[in-house]
Protein backbone atom coordinates (compact mmCIF):
# COMPACT_ATOMS: atom_id res chain seq x y z
CA UNK A 1 0.00 0.00 0.00
CA UNK A 2 1.87 3.47 -0.88
CA UNK A 3 1.58 6.09 1.56
CA UNK A 4 -0.63 8.79 0.89
CA UNK A 5 -0.64 12.52 2.19
CA UNK A 6 -3.56 14.35 3.41
CA UNK A 7 -4.17 17.99 2.22
CA UNK A 8 -6.15 20.26 4.43
CA UNK A 9 -7.65 23.85 3.58
CA UNK A 10 -10.15 25.70 5.93
CA UNK A 11 -13.20 27.76 5.62
CA UNK A 12 -13.46 29.32 9.43
CA UNK A 13 -16.67 31.56 9.55
CA UNK A 14 -16.85 33.73 12.48
CA UNK A 15 -19.58 36.20 13.54
CA UNK A 16 -18.30 39.58 14.38
CA UNK A 17 -18.79 41.06 18.11
CA UNK A 18 -21.02 44.35 16.53
CA UNK A 19 -23.84 45.50 18.67
CA UNK A 20 -26.17 45.26 15.29
CA UNK A 21 -26.37 43.45 12.04
CA UNK A 22 -24.33 43.93 8.87
CA UNK A 23 -26.90 46.00 7.12
CA UNK A 24 -29.35 46.85 9.41
CA UNK A 25 -29.97 48.38 12.66
CA UNK A 26 -31.48 44.95 14.23
CA UNK A 27 -29.55 43.86 16.82
CA UNK A 28 -27.26 40.76 17.17
CA UNK A 29 -28.05 39.71 20.76
CA UNK A 30 -27.97 35.95 21.43
CA UNK A 31 -31.39 33.82 22.37
CA UNK A 32 -34.18 36.59 21.23
CA UNK A 33 -37.92 35.27 20.54
CA UNK A 34 -38.26 33.81 17.20
CA UNK A 35 -38.08 36.95 14.57
CA UNK A 36 -38.02 39.15 16.90
CA UNK A 37 -35.01 40.53 15.74
CA UNK A 38 -35.73 41.22 12.38
CA UNK A 39 -36.71 44.09 10.06
CA UNK A 40 -37.38 44.46 6.56
CA UNK A 41 -33.97 44.71 5.60
CA UNK A 42 -32.65 41.88 7.27
CA UNK A 43 -36.31 39.48 5.52
CA UNK A 44 -35.72 40.73 1.81
CA UNK A 45 -39.04 42.84 1.43
CA UNK A 46 -39.00 44.49 -1.53
CA UNK A 47 -37.57 47.83 -2.05
CA UNK A 48 -35.21 47.57 1.82
CA UNK A 49 -32.00 48.74 1.34
CA UNK A 50 -28.88 47.80 3.03
CA UNK A 51 -27.14 50.34 4.37
CA UNK A 52 -23.11 48.99 6.04
CA UNK A 53 -22.61 48.76 9.60
CA UNK A 54 -18.85 50.43 9.68
CA UNK A 55 -17.99 48.66 13.16
CA UNK A 56 -17.59 45.18 11.03
CA UNK A 57 -14.94 46.75 8.45
CA UNK A 58 -13.21 48.23 11.57
CA UNK A 59 -13.42 44.55 13.09
CA UNK A 60 -13.18 42.75 9.57
CA UNK A 61 -9.91 44.85 8.86
CA UNK A 62 -8.18 44.41 12.22
CA UNK A 63 -8.49 40.53 11.55
CA UNK A 64 -7.13 40.78 8.58
CA UNK A 65 -4.00 42.97 9.78
CA UNK A 66 -3.53 40.72 12.58
CA UNK A 67 -3.26 37.63 10.36
CA UNK A 68 -0.77 39.47 7.87
CA UNK A 69 -2.87 40.16 5.41
CA UNK A 70 -3.29 42.92 2.55
CA UNK A 71 -6.43 45.23 2.47
CA UNK A 72 -7.94 45.62 -0.42
CA UNK A 73 -8.06 49.89 -0.88
CA UNK A 74 -11.34 49.22 -3.04
CA UNK A 75 -13.47 46.23 -2.05
CA UNK A 76 -16.60 45.72 -2.88
CA UNK A 77 -20.23 43.45 -1.86
CA UNK A 78 -20.95 40.94 -4.28
CA UNK A 79 -24.98 39.09 -4.93
CA UNK A 80 -24.44 34.88 -4.38
CA UNK A 81 -27.59 33.28 -5.38
CA UNK A 82 -28.95 30.09 -3.64
CA UNK A 83 -32.77 29.15 -2.85
CA UNK A 84 -32.84 27.79 1.03
CA UNK A 85 -35.72 28.87 3.60
CA UNK A 86 -32.92 30.37 5.73
CA UNK A 87 -31.97 32.98 3.69
CA UNK A 88 -34.97 35.34 2.48
CA UNK A 89 -33.72 37.54 -0.10
CA UNK A 90 -32.77 34.72 -2.06
CA UNK A 91 -29.02 35.83 -2.36
CA UNK A 92 -25.86 36.33 0.16
CA UNK A 93 -24.61 39.44 0.39
CA UNK A 94 -20.60 38.07 0.41
CA UNK A 95 -17.26 39.14 -1.18
CA UNK A 96 -16.06 36.93 -4.67
CA UNK A 97 -13.96 39.75 -7.19
CA UNK A 98 -12.58 42.24 -4.43
CA UNK A 99 -12.25 40.72 -0.86
CA UNK A 100 -11.31 43.00 1.95
CA UNK A 101 -8.18 40.93 2.89
CA UNK A 102 -5.85 38.58 0.86
CA UNK A 103 -2.61 36.69 0.62
CA UNK A 104 -1.97 36.66 4.60
CA UNK A 105 -0.78 34.15 7.01
CA UNK A 106 -0.36 32.32 10.05
CA UNK A 107 2.51 30.54 11.55
CA UNK A 108 2.25 26.97 12.88
CA UNK A 109 4.59 24.66 14.44
CA UNK A 110 7.48 26.92 12.62
CA UNK A 111 5.97 26.80 9.34
CA UNK A 112 3.17 29.24 7.38
CA UNK A 113 0.00 28.31 6.73
CA UNK A 114 -1.03 30.71 4.10
CA UNK A 115 -4.77 32.62 4.37
CA UNK A 116 -5.65 33.04 0.88
CA UNK A 117 -8.56 35.64 1.88
CA UNK A 118 -10.77 37.27 4.14
CA UNK A 119 -13.94 38.30 3.17
CA UNK A 120 -17.07 39.80 4.46
CA UNK A 121 -20.22 38.22 4.76
CA UNK A 122 -24.04 38.12 6.15
CA UNK A 123 -25.37 35.13 8.22
CA UNK A 124 -28.57 32.98 7.48
CA UNK A 125 -31.59 31.85 9.57
CA UNK A 126 -32.12 29.07 11.57
CA UNK A 127 -34.13 26.40 10.71
CA UNK A 128 -36.01 24.17 12.88
CA UNK A 129 -37.42 20.88 12.64
CA UNK A 130 -40.48 20.20 13.75
CA UNK A 131 -41.26 16.82 14.19
CA UNK A 132 -44.82 16.96 15.19
CA UNK A 133 -46.30 18.39 11.50
CA UNK A 134 -42.66 16.95 9.61
CA UNK A 135 -41.81 20.39 8.42
CA UNK A 136 -39.23 23.09 9.46
CA UNK A 137 -39.58 26.03 10.96
CA UNK A 138 -37.95 29.17 10.02
CA UNK A 139 -36.26 32.32 12.70
CA UNK A 140 -34.40 34.46 10.61
CA UNK A 141 -32.94 36.46 13.83
CA UNK A 142 -29.30 35.46 13.12
CA UNK A 143 -29.89 36.56 9.53
CA UNK A 144 -27.76 39.70 8.50
CA UNK A 145 -25.15 39.34 11.09
CA UNK A 146 -21.92 39.89 10.10
CA UNK A 147 -19.44 37.06 9.15
CA UNK A 148 -16.08 37.21 8.09
CA UNK A 149 -14.66 33.83 6.10
CA UNK A 150 -11.64 32.63 6.40
CA UNK A 151 -10.28 30.88 3.60
CA UNK A 152 -6.77 29.26 4.09
CA UNK A 153 -4.54 27.96 1.11
CA UNK A 154 -3.81 23.71 1.50
CA UNK A 155 -0.92 24.30 3.52
CA UNK A 156 -1.86 21.83 6.40
CA UNK A 157 -0.54 17.97 6.49
CA UNK A 158 -1.92 16.52 9.58
CA UNK A 159 -4.76 16.32 12.68
CA UNK A 160 -1.94 18.24 14.54
CA UNK A 161 -1.34 21.42 12.12
CA UNK A 162 -5.05 21.58 11.25
CA UNK A 163 -6.37 21.83 15.21
CA UNK A 164 -3.19 24.31 16.39
CA UNK A 165 -3.89 26.74 12.98
CA UNK A 166 -7.54 27.20 14.16
CA UNK A 167 -6.18 27.74 17.47
CA UNK A 168 -3.97 30.08 16.54
CA UNK A 169 -6.19 32.31 13.97
CA UNK A 170 -9.12 31.43 17.33
CA UNK A 171 -6.24 33.34 19.60
CA UNK A 172 -5.68 36.24 17.31
CA UNK A 173 -9.24 36.97 16.74
CA UNK A 174 -10.04 36.52 20.29
CA UNK A 175 -6.95 38.73 21.83
CA UNK A 176 -8.40 41.29 18.81
CA UNK A 177 -11.92 41.44 20.32
CA UNK A 178 -13.65 40.91 17.25
CA UNK A 179 -15.96 37.79 18.00
CA UNK A 180 -16.09 36.09 21.28
CA UNK A 181 -15.05 32.92 19.36
CA UNK A 182 -17.36 30.07 20.75
CA UNK A 183 -17.15 27.25 18.57
CA UNK A 184 -19.64 25.46 20.36
CA UNK A 185 -21.89 28.19 19.87
CA UNK A 186 -21.89 28.64 16.57
CA UNK A 187 -19.98 32.16 16.33
CA UNK A 188 -16.88 30.24 14.81
CA UNK A 189 -17.43 27.90 12.36
CA UNK A 190 -14.99 25.57 10.64
CA UNK A 191 -15.24 23.84 7.55
CA UNK A 192 -12.65 21.37 6.79
CA UNK A 193 -11.81 20.94 3.12
CA UNK A 194 -9.74 17.67 2.74
CA UNK A 195 -7.99 15.40 -0.29
CA UNK A 196 -5.06 12.61 -0.11
CA UNK A 197 -2.73 12.22 -2.69
CA UNK A 198 0.48 9.89 -3.13
CA UNK A 199 3.37 10.80 -0.85
CA UNK A 200 5.36 12.65 -3.23
CA UNK A 201 2.52 13.89 -5.40
CA UNK A 202 2.09 17.42 -6.10
CA UNK A 203 -1.35 17.03 -7.87
CA UNK A 204 -4.22 17.85 -5.61
CA UNK A 205 -6.81 14.56 -5.18
CA UNK A 206 -10.45 15.05 -5.45
CA UNK A 207 -11.18 17.13 -1.95
CA UNK A 208 -14.45 16.85 -0.07
CA UNK A 209 -15.77 19.46 2.68
CA UNK A 210 -16.60 18.51 6.13
CA UNK A 211 -19.58 20.59 7.86
CA UNK A 212 -20.58 20.52 11.41
CA UNK A 213 -17.68 20.80 13.12
CA UNK A 214 -18.04 22.36 16.58
CA UNK A 215 -14.93 21.25 18.81
CA UNK A 216 -10.99 21.88 18.33
CA UNK A 217 -11.03 18.38 19.55
CA UNK A 218 -13.77 17.26 16.55
CA UNK A 219 -11.63 19.54 14.05
CA UNK A 220 -8.59 16.62 14.74
CA UNK A 221 -10.87 13.37 14.62
CA UNK A 222 -13.18 15.12 11.87
CA UNK A 223 -9.27 15.19 9.60
CA UNK A 224 -8.32 11.46 10.75
CA UNK A 225 -11.31 10.00 10.24
CA UNK A 226 -12.12 11.37 6.43
CA UNK A 227 -8.43 10.63 5.81
CA UNK A 228 -9.04 7.45 6.76
CA UNK A 229 -12.26 6.76 4.57
CA UNK A 230 -10.60 8.18 1.53
CA UNK A 231 -7.64 6.07 1.34
CA UNK A 232 -9.81 3.32 1.95
CA UNK A 233 -12.05 4.23 -1.29
CA UNK A 234 -8.81 4.81 -3.06
CA UNK A 235 -7.45 1.37 -2.04
CA UNK A 236 -10.95 -0.37 -2.87
CA UNK A 237 -10.67 1.61 -6.48
CA UNK A 238 -13.67 3.85 -5.74
CA UNK A 239 -13.51 6.99 -7.01
CA UNK A 240 -13.54 10.52 -4.04
CA UNK A 241 -16.81 11.80 -5.09
CA UNK A 242 -16.70 15.92 -4.51
CA UNK A 243 -19.26 16.60 -2.38
CA UNK A 244 -20.28 18.04 0.90
CA UNK A 245 -20.07 15.81 4.13
CA UNK A 246 -21.27 16.49 7.64
CA UNK A 247 -19.19 15.28 10.52
CA UNK A 248 -20.93 13.14 12.97
CA UNK A 249 -18.32 13.36 16.22
CA UNK A 250 -20.65 10.42 18.05
CA UNK A 251 -20.18 7.99 15.17
CA UNK A 252 -16.91 9.29 14.54
CA UNK A 253 -17.49 8.92 10.61
CA UNK A 254 -18.70 11.60 8.51
CA UNK A 255 -21.90 11.35 6.18
CA UNK A 256 -23.03 12.32 2.58
CA UNK A 257 -24.69 16.01 2.27
CA UNK A 258 -24.80 16.73 -0.98
CA UNK A 259 -23.02 16.87 -4.36
CA UNK A 260 -21.14 20.16 -4.15
CA UNK A 261 -22.42 22.54 -6.67
CA UNK A 262 -20.02 24.66 -9.21
CA UNK A 263 -18.97 27.76 -8.39
CA UNK A 264 -21.04 29.80 -11.44
CA UNK A 265 -23.87 28.37 -10.34
CA UNK A 266 -24.51 30.76 -7.45
CA UNK A 267 -24.64 33.68 -10.33
CA UNK A 268 -22.60 35.97 -8.43
CA UNK A 269 -22.66 39.56 -9.50
CA UNK A 270 -21.92 43.05 -7.72
CA UNK A 271 -24.29 44.28 -5.14
CA UNK A 272 -25.58 47.22 -6.83
CA UNK A 273 -26.72 48.64 -3.87
CA UNK A 274 -24.25 48.95 -1.74
CA UNK A 275 -21.26 51.45 -2.56
CA UNK A 276 -17.97 50.29 -2.77
CA UNK A 277 -15.47 50.75 -0.20
CA UNK A 278 -12.58 53.12 0.01
CA UNK A 279 -9.85 52.69 2.23
CA UNK A 280 -7.05 55.33 2.31
CA UNK A 281 -3.27 54.10 3.63
CA UNK A 282 -3.49 56.47 6.49
CA UNK A 283 -7.13 54.73 7.70
CA UNK A 284 -5.67 51.37 7.36
CA UNK A 285 -2.20 52.13 8.87
CA UNK A 286 -4.28 53.56 11.61
CA UNK A 287 -6.02 50.65 12.48
CA UNK A 288 -2.42 48.86 12.31
CA UNK A 289 -1.00 50.86 14.99
CA UNK A 290 -4.13 50.49 16.88
CA UNK A 291 -3.98 46.53 17.42
CA UNK A 292 -3.15 45.48 20.86
CA UNK A 293 -0.73 43.10 21.55
CA UNK A 294 -0.69 39.78 19.41
CA UNK A 295 -0.46 36.15 21.09
CA UNK A 296 2.49 35.47 18.74
CA UNK A 297 3.78 38.56 20.41
CA UNK A 298 3.14 37.28 23.84
CA UNK A 299 4.27 34.03 23.08
CA UNK A 300 7.92 35.71 23.03
CA UNK A 301 7.46 38.55 25.83
CA UNK A 302 5.76 35.89 28.60
CA UNK A 303 9.18 33.59 28.50
CA UNK A 304 11.39 36.28 28.26
CA UNK A 305 9.80 38.55 31.13
CA UNK A 306 8.39 36.34 33.04
CA UNK A 307 10.20 33.07 32.83
CA UNK A 308 7.05 31.14 32.28
CA UNK A 309 7.19 28.16 30.32
CA UNK A 310 6.07 27.18 26.67
CA UNK A 311 3.53 25.32 27.96
CA UNK A 312 1.76 27.80 30.17
CA UNK A 313 2.31 30.75 28.27
CA UNK A 314 0.62 28.43 24.97
CA UNK A 315 -2.56 28.18 27.37
CA UNK A 316 -2.50 31.67 28.21
CA UNK A 317 -2.33 33.27 25.35
CA UNK A 318 -5.17 31.44 23.78
CA UNK A 319 -7.68 33.47 25.64
CA UNK A 320 -7.77 36.89 25.78
CA UNK A 321 -9.33 37.14 29.37
CA UNK A 322 -6.73 34.18 30.92
CA UNK A 323 -3.96 37.22 29.52
CA UNK A 324 -5.60 40.09 30.98
CA UNK A 325 -6.25 38.25 34.85
CA UNK A 326 -2.56 37.24 34.45
CA UNK A 327 -0.81 40.34 33.46
CA UNK A 328 -2.94 42.90 35.59
CA UNK A 329 -2.20 40.28 38.42
CA UNK A 330 1.14 40.32 38.05
CA UNK A 331 1.46 44.01 37.81
CA UNK A 332 -0.41 44.12 40.91
CA UNK A 333 1.68 41.67 42.84
CA UNK A 334 4.60 41.55 40.94
CA UNK A 335 4.86 37.55 41.25
CA UNK A 336 3.96 35.94 37.53
CA UNK A 337 4.70 32.96 38.16
CA UNK A 338 2.64 32.26 40.98
CA UNK A 339 -0.35 34.46 39.03
CA UNK A 340 0.43 32.11 36.28
CA UNK A 341 0.36 28.89 38.45
CA UNK A 342 -3.16 29.51 40.10
CA UNK A 343 -4.25 30.19 36.82
CA UNK A 344 -2.94 27.18 35.25
CA UNK A 345 -3.97 25.40 38.41
CA UNK A 346 -6.88 25.91 40.37
CA UNK A 347 -9.02 28.66 37.98
CA UNK A 348 -8.82 26.42 34.82
CA UNK A 349 -10.09 23.56 36.98
CA UNK A 350 -12.67 25.46 38.46
CA UNK A 351 -13.91 26.65 35.24
CA UNK A 352 -13.59 22.82 33.85
CA UNK A 353 -15.19 21.64 36.76
CA UNK A 354 -18.15 24.16 36.07
CA UNK A 355 -18.16 23.98 32.42
CA UNK A 356 -17.37 27.17 31.87
CA UNK A 357 -15.46 28.69 29.37
CA UNK A 358 -12.66 31.24 30.15
CA UNK A 359 -14.59 34.13 28.86
CA UNK A 360 -16.93 33.83 31.54
CA UNK A 361 -14.22 34.50 34.52
CA UNK A 362 -15.29 37.08 36.68
CA UNK A 363 -12.07 37.08 39.27
CA UNK A 364 -10.88 40.26 39.81
CA UNK A 365 -7.23 40.75 39.06
CA UNK A 366 -7.00 42.27 42.66
CA UNK A 367 -8.48 39.47 44.69
CA UNK A 368 -5.67 37.03 42.90
CA UNK A 369 -2.74 39.07 43.60
CA UNK A 370 -3.77 39.94 47.34
CA UNK A 371 -4.68 36.08 47.64
CA UNK A 372 -0.39 35.79 46.20
CA UNK A 373 0.84 38.51 48.79
CA UNK A 374 -1.08 37.25 51.02
CA UNK A 375 0.30 33.57 51.02
CA UNK A 376 3.96 34.47 50.00
CA UNK A 377 3.78 36.71 53.00
CA UNK A 378 2.99 34.07 54.96
CA UNK A 379 -0.28 35.44 56.39
CA UNK A 380 -2.21 32.46 54.79
CA UNK A 381 -1.39 28.83 54.38
CA UNK A 382 -1.93 26.86 50.78
CA UNK A 383 -5.39 26.00 52.09
CA UNK A 384 -6.69 29.06 52.98
CA UNK A 385 -5.46 30.43 49.85
CA UNK A 386 -7.12 27.86 47.50
CA UNK A 387 -10.12 27.95 50.30
CA UNK A 388 -10.06 32.26 49.28
CA UNK A 389 -9.53 31.41 45.92
CA UNK A 390 -12.67 29.17 45.56
CA UNK A 391 -15.23 31.48 47.39
CA UNK A 392 -13.70 34.34 44.87
CA UNK A 393 -14.14 32.61 41.66
CA UNK A 394 -17.79 31.63 42.65
CA UNK A 395 -18.42 35.19 43.60
CA UNK A 396 -19.04 34.26 47.14
CA UNK A 397 -17.00 37.44 48.05
CA UNK A 398 -15.45 40.25 46.22
CA UNK A 399 -13.45 40.99 49.59
CA UNK A 400 -10.29 38.69 50.23
CA UNK A 401 -9.23 40.21 53.60
CA UNK A 402 -12.81 40.24 54.31
CA UNK A 403 -13.61 36.70 53.84
CA UNK A 404 -10.22 35.20 55.72
CA UNK A 405 -11.27 37.26 58.51
CA UNK A 406 -14.77 36.02 58.62
CA UNK A 407 -13.55 32.60 57.99
CA UNK A 408 -10.89 32.66 60.44
CA UNK A 409 -8.34 31.47 57.58
CA UNK A 410 -5.42 33.58 58.87
CA UNK A 411 -2.12 32.30 60.32
CA UNK A 412 -1.86 32.76 63.79
CA UNK A 413 1.54 34.40 64.49
CA UNK A 414 0.84 36.17 67.67
CA UNK A 415 3.08 35.08 70.64
CA UNK A 416 0.74 34.93 73.73
CA UNK A 417 -2.30 32.84 71.30
CA UNK A 418 0.72 30.40 70.12
CA UNK A 419 1.66 29.91 74.32
CA UNK A 420 -1.95 29.36 75.29
CA UNK A 421 -1.90 26.49 72.49
CA UNK A 422 0.95 25.65 73.83
CA UNK A 423 0.15 25.42 77.35
CA UNK A 424 -2.86 23.41 76.57
CA UNK A 425 -0.94 20.74 74.43
CA UNK A 426 1.59 20.10 77.33
CA UNK A 427 -0.45 20.10 79.90
CA UNK A 428 -3.17 17.59 77.90
CA UNK A 429 -0.59 15.16 77.67
CA UNK A 430 2.10 15.70 80.82
CA UNK A 431 3.65 11.68 79.76
CA UNK A 432 5.25 13.11 76.79
CA UNK A 433 6.66 16.46 78.69
CA UNK A 434 8.37 14.18 80.70
CA UNK A 435 10.04 12.11 77.84
CA UNK A 436 10.68 15.38 76.21
CA UNK A 437 12.47 16.21 79.27
CA UNK A 438 14.37 12.69 79.76
CA UNK A 439 15.64 13.15 76.52
CA UNK A 440 13.49 11.60 73.89
CA UNK A 441 13.57 14.45 70.94
CA UNK A 442 10.86 11.99 68.99
CA UNK A 443 8.27 13.29 71.22
CA UNK A 444 8.61 16.96 70.10
CA UNK A 445 7.02 16.11 66.65
CA UNK A 446 4.43 14.13 68.12
CA UNK A 447 3.69 17.43 70.43
CA UNK A 448 3.99 20.04 67.50
CA UNK A 449 1.26 17.80 65.97
CA UNK A 450 -1.02 18.32 68.56
CA UNK A 451 -0.33 22.48 68.98
CA UNK A 452 -0.69 22.74 64.92
CA UNK A 453 -4.05 20.37 65.21
CA UNK A 454 -5.43 22.70 67.82
CA UNK A 455 -4.65 25.48 65.20
CA UNK A 456 -6.21 24.17 62.51
CA UNK A 457 -3.19 24.02 60.78
CA UNK A 458 -2.50 27.96 60.71
CA UNK A 459 -0.11 27.97 63.06
CA UNK A 460 2.62 29.95 62.47
CA UNK A 461 5.72 26.70 62.56
CA UNK A 462 8.59 28.78 62.85
CA UNK A 463 7.56 30.79 66.19
CA UNK A 464 5.14 27.89 67.14
CA UNK A 465 8.60 25.23 67.30
CA UNK A 466 10.04 28.14 69.11
CA UNK A 467 7.46 28.80 71.68
CA UNK A 468 6.95 25.13 71.92
CA UNK A 469 10.70 24.41 73.00
CA UNK A 470 10.57 27.30 75.47
CA UNK A 471 7.21 25.96 77.53
CA UNK A 472 9.02 22.26 77.33
CA UNK A 473 12.28 23.79 78.56
CA UNK B 1 -8.81 42.04 -17.04
CA UNK B 2 -10.89 44.96 -15.80
CA UNK B 3 -13.79 43.82 -12.78
CA UNK B 4 -16.68 43.71 -15.07
CA UNK B 5 -15.11 42.12 -18.31
CA UNK B 6 -13.82 39.44 -15.62
CA UNK B 7 -17.67 38.85 -14.52
CA UNK B 8 -19.27 38.97 -17.88
CA UNK B 9 -16.70 37.28 -20.17
CA UNK B 10 -16.87 40.49 -22.18
CA UNK B 11 -12.91 40.92 -22.72
CA UNK B 12 -13.00 37.32 -24.84
CA UNK B 13 -15.95 38.80 -26.81
CA UNK B 14 -18.12 36.40 -24.86
CA UNK B 15 -21.82 37.83 -25.57
CA UNK B 16 -24.60 36.36 -23.78
CA UNK B 17 -27.06 34.11 -26.26
CA UNK B 18 -29.49 32.63 -24.42
CA UNK B 19 -30.01 28.35 -25.43
CA UNK B 20 -32.62 26.01 -24.21
CA UNK B 21 -30.03 24.32 -22.04
CA UNK B 22 -29.87 27.46 -20.38
CA UNK B 23 -32.92 28.25 -19.51
CA UNK B 24 -33.38 24.28 -17.78
CA UNK B 25 -30.18 25.47 -16.27
CA UNK B 26 -32.02 28.61 -14.65
CA UNK B 27 -35.36 26.85 -13.98
CA UNK B 28 -33.23 24.46 -11.80
CA UNK B 29 -31.10 26.92 -9.95
CA UNK B 30 -34.44 28.92 -8.70
CA UNK B 31 -36.53 25.61 -7.85
CA UNK B 32 -39.18 25.85 -10.69
CA UNK B 33 -39.92 23.24 -13.00
CA UNK B 34 -40.87 23.93 -16.41
CA UNK B 35 -42.54 22.21 -19.21
CA UNK B 36 -40.81 22.06 -22.79
CA UNK B 37 -43.33 24.34 -24.21
CA UNK B 38 -42.75 26.77 -21.24
CA UNK B 39 -39.53 26.76 -21.58
CA UNK B 40 -39.46 27.04 -25.07
CA UNK B 41 -41.53 30.51 -24.63
CA UNK B 42 -39.13 31.38 -21.29
CA UNK B 43 -36.08 30.51 -23.84
CA UNK B 44 -37.61 33.28 -26.17
CA UNK B 45 -38.61 35.74 -23.80
CA UNK B 46 -35.74 35.68 -21.79
CA UNK B 47 -33.36 36.05 -24.48
CA UNK B 48 -35.13 39.10 -25.38
CA UNK B 49 -33.59 40.43 -22.24
CA UNK B 50 -30.37 39.72 -22.60
CA UNK B 51 -30.56 40.59 -26.17
CA UNK B 52 -31.58 44.24 -24.87
CA UNK B 53 -28.71 44.42 -22.70
CA UNK B 54 -26.43 43.59 -25.11
CA UNK B 55 -27.36 47.19 -26.44
CA UNK B 56 -24.56 48.43 -23.88
CA UNK B 57 -22.03 46.47 -25.64
CA UNK B 58 -22.42 48.83 -29.02
CA UNK B 59 -20.87 51.45 -26.34
CA UNK B 60 -17.33 52.89 -26.49
CA UNK B 61 -16.17 52.96 -23.20
CA UNK B 62 -12.57 52.80 -23.94
CA UNK B 63 -12.00 56.19 -22.04
CA UNK B 64 -14.42 55.07 -19.22
CA UNK B 65 -11.78 53.55 -16.62
CA UNK B 66 -13.41 50.28 -14.83
CA UNK B 67 -16.02 50.54 -12.06
CA UNK B 68 -17.51 48.33 -9.82
CA UNK B 69 -20.79 51.20 -8.85
CA UNK B 70 -22.50 53.24 -11.06
CA UNK B 71 -23.06 55.68 -8.11
CA UNK B 72 -19.77 57.88 -7.18
CA UNK B 73 -20.21 57.06 -3.93
CA UNK B 74 -18.04 55.58 -1.07
CA UNK B 75 -17.89 54.52 2.23
CA UNK B 76 -21.51 54.71 2.25
CA UNK B 77 -22.01 53.65 6.58
CA UNK B 78 -23.59 53.74 9.03
CA UNK B 79 -22.73 53.94 12.98
CA UNK B 80 -23.09 50.28 14.77
CA UNK B 81 -26.43 51.26 16.93
CA UNK B 82 -29.12 49.42 17.86
CA UNK B 83 -32.47 50.70 16.03
CA UNK B 84 -36.20 48.97 17.08
CA UNK B 85 -36.69 45.83 15.07
CA UNK B 86 -40.07 45.76 13.34
CA UNK B 87 -43.50 44.02 14.71
CA UNK B 88 -42.73 40.17 14.01
CA UNK B 89 -46.56 39.66 13.34
CA UNK B 90 -46.57 42.48 10.38
CA UNK B 91 -43.06 41.17 8.70
CA UNK B 92 -44.58 37.77 8.44
CA UNK B 93 -48.02 38.09 7.65
CA UNK B 94 -46.86 37.34 4.12
CA UNK B 95 -45.78 34.09 4.81
CA UNK B 96 -48.26 31.44 3.72
CA UNK B 97 -48.08 29.36 6.93
CA UNK B 98 -46.67 30.65 10.07
CA UNK B 99 -47.08 29.02 13.55
CA UNK B 100 -46.00 30.64 16.96
CA UNK B 101 -44.13 33.38 15.32
CA UNK B 102 -42.05 31.05 13.05
CA UNK B 103 -42.56 30.83 8.88
CA UNK B 104 -42.93 27.31 8.16
CA UNK B 105 -41.14 25.87 5.36
CA UNK B 106 -41.39 22.69 3.52
CA UNK B 107 -38.73 19.66 5.30
CA UNK B 108 -35.43 21.13 4.76
CA UNK B 109 -32.16 19.84 7.18
CA UNK B 110 -29.92 22.46 8.76
CA UNK B 111 -26.81 23.84 6.45
CA UNK B 112 -28.15 22.32 3.22
CA UNK B 113 -27.90 26.17 1.84
CA UNK B 114 -24.27 27.52 1.45
CA UNK B 115 -20.70 26.83 0.99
Amino acid sequence: MPQYETVVGLEIHVELATATKVFCGCTTAFGGEQNTHVCPVCMGLPGALPVLNRQAVEYAVRAGLALNCNITRNAVFDRKHYFYPDLPKAFQISQLYLPLCTDGWVEVFGKRVRIREIHMEEDAGKLVHDPWTDSTLVDFNRCGVPLIEIVTQPDMRTPEETVETVRQIRAALSMLGVSDCKMQEGSLRVDVNLSVRPMGSTALGTRTEMKNINSLKSIGRAVAGETARQIEQIELGRPIIQQTRRWDDNKNASMAMRSKEDAHDYRYFPEPDLAPLSLSDEWIESRRAALPELPEQKRVRYPAEFGLSAYDTDILVSEKTLCELFERTAAICGKPKDAANWIMGEILAALKERGESPDQLTLAPEALARIITLQSGGEINRNAARQTLTAALAGETSDVDEYIKANQLAMVGDASALMEIVKQVINADPDSDAAYRSGKEKVFGFLMGQAMRALKGKGDPGRLKELLKQGLG
Amino acid sequence: MPYLALIFGMERGIYMELTSAMTHSIAKLSGIRLSDSEAAAMTRDLGGVVGYFDLLNELDTRDVPPRAHVLPLVNHWREDAVTPSAPRDELIANAPVRRDGYVVAPKTFEGGGSS
